[in-house]
């Protein structure tokens, strides 16, 4: 019977304590944060920005968004540490696929830019 | 101490199809959220790997092709009076989704605090988001295919390949909006029912949000890589 009021305790499930509730007025700025992020990553195109100052850009902003959905969101700031790490940690793979393909890419561009021209 | 613990746990639970049940059943959680939770997030970290692998394939392609990519932002330009406006149903797009997905942070917290209707209607103002962004991705297709000529294996504006990885990326994104508002109106239906009033417990609502949000995540990404680079 211990061990049962042990696990019904609330703050078990911290996703459900009271705390973790949060006031409309959060969801609202971070609301217009998004609307001014994507307002910005807009402007770059219509700027005509263009080459790695246009990438770079608009990456940041991407990952800005990306940050305030999955923290605010999806509540991901308030999850315990065992919980976060599990989740965001495995999709970091995906850097090294990037990495790779980034360097095969580049290589495979190069052999076509050389041939490709020859054989029409 | 330990050790004495350690020794008796293993003589007790036989090594056998009944241990292996008694071990994955034991009263071990690494994770303290309930099942729900973290299996929905488990699933969005292996759909974050679908959609990862296929932008890594784009990346990929973009990167080897020695004919210009088409260039999206008068690709995906609006005749709007008289004038071509670059990427303006795009941003009417991201406009909505993000708009459902406020709506959706809000039917989450108006869940915990058990307010039926409010929450029943703010999921509902969600999945109508979801249901305009599918309606106006239905026009940009059918003007691409039926205006612009553009197919999965050519188009006039340069790269082959442009159509293959716009098709493949947004229409499995458009079906993950599908089938998310089949969801949110499944789960505002059983919010009105009063089902999670009867169980005490909204926790669905917030499940159903992380599935939302992920699309908007999606979202932000394709809008990023796909539209703008």
């Amino acid at each position: 019977m211990e061990e049962q009021k042990h696990f019904k305790h609330p703050s078990f499930y911290p996703g459900d304590a009271p705390e973790t509730e949060h006031p409309f007025s959060l969801y609202i700025s971070v609301w217009i944060l998004l609307f001014v992020l994507s307002a910005f990553s807009y402007a770059v195109d219509l700027a005509e920005i263009q080459g790695y100052l246009r990438w770079f850009l608009v990456t940041v902003f991407a990952f800005l968004k990306a940050g305030l959905v999955v923290g605010v969101f999806m509540h991901m700031a308030w999850e315990r540490m065992a919980f976060l790490y599990a989740i965001m940690l495995p999709p970091l793979f995906l850097l090294a696929l990037i990495g790779i393909l980034a360097v095969d890419g580049a290589f495979v561009y190069y052999i076509r830019d050389l041939f490709m021209p020859l054989v029409g | 101490m330990s050790n004495n613990q350690t020794v008796s746990f293993e003589h007790t639970i036989p090594d056998n199809l009944k241990g292996l049940v008694a071990d994955w059943s034991s009263d071990v959680q690494t994770f303290r959220v309930r099942w729900s939770k973290a299996m929905m997030w488990i699933f969005l970290v292996s759909d974050t790997f679908i959609f990862g692998s296929f932008l890594c394939a784009y990346m990929a392609v973009r990167l080897t092709t020695i004919e210009p990519w088409p260039p999206t932002s008068e690709v995906f330009a609006l005749h709007v009076g008289g004038a071509d406006v670059p990427l303006l149903l795009i941003a009417i797009m991201t406009f909505i989704l993000i708009s459902s997905s406020g709506t959706m942070a809000m039917a989450v917290t108006s869940g915990y605090k058990k307010q039926r209707k409010k929450t029943a209607f703010l999921i509902l103002l969600t999945a109508l988001g979801g249901l305009a962004f599918v309606g106006m991705q239905m026009f940009e297709w059918s003007k691409l295919i039926f205006e612009e000529g553009i197919r999965p294996w050519g188009n006039p504006f340069g790269a082959a390949q442009f159509g293959g990885f716009f098709f493949m990326i947004t229409g499995f994104h458009g079906l993950h909006v599908s089938i998310g508002v089949v969801y949110l109106a499944i789960v505002a239906k059983r919010v009105w029912d009063g089902r999670y009033d009867k169980l005490n417990d909204y926790q669905m609502v917030e499940v159903a949000g992380l599935y939302w949000h992920f699309v908007d995540l999606v979202w932000i990404f394709i809008f990023a890589f796909f539209y703008l680079w």
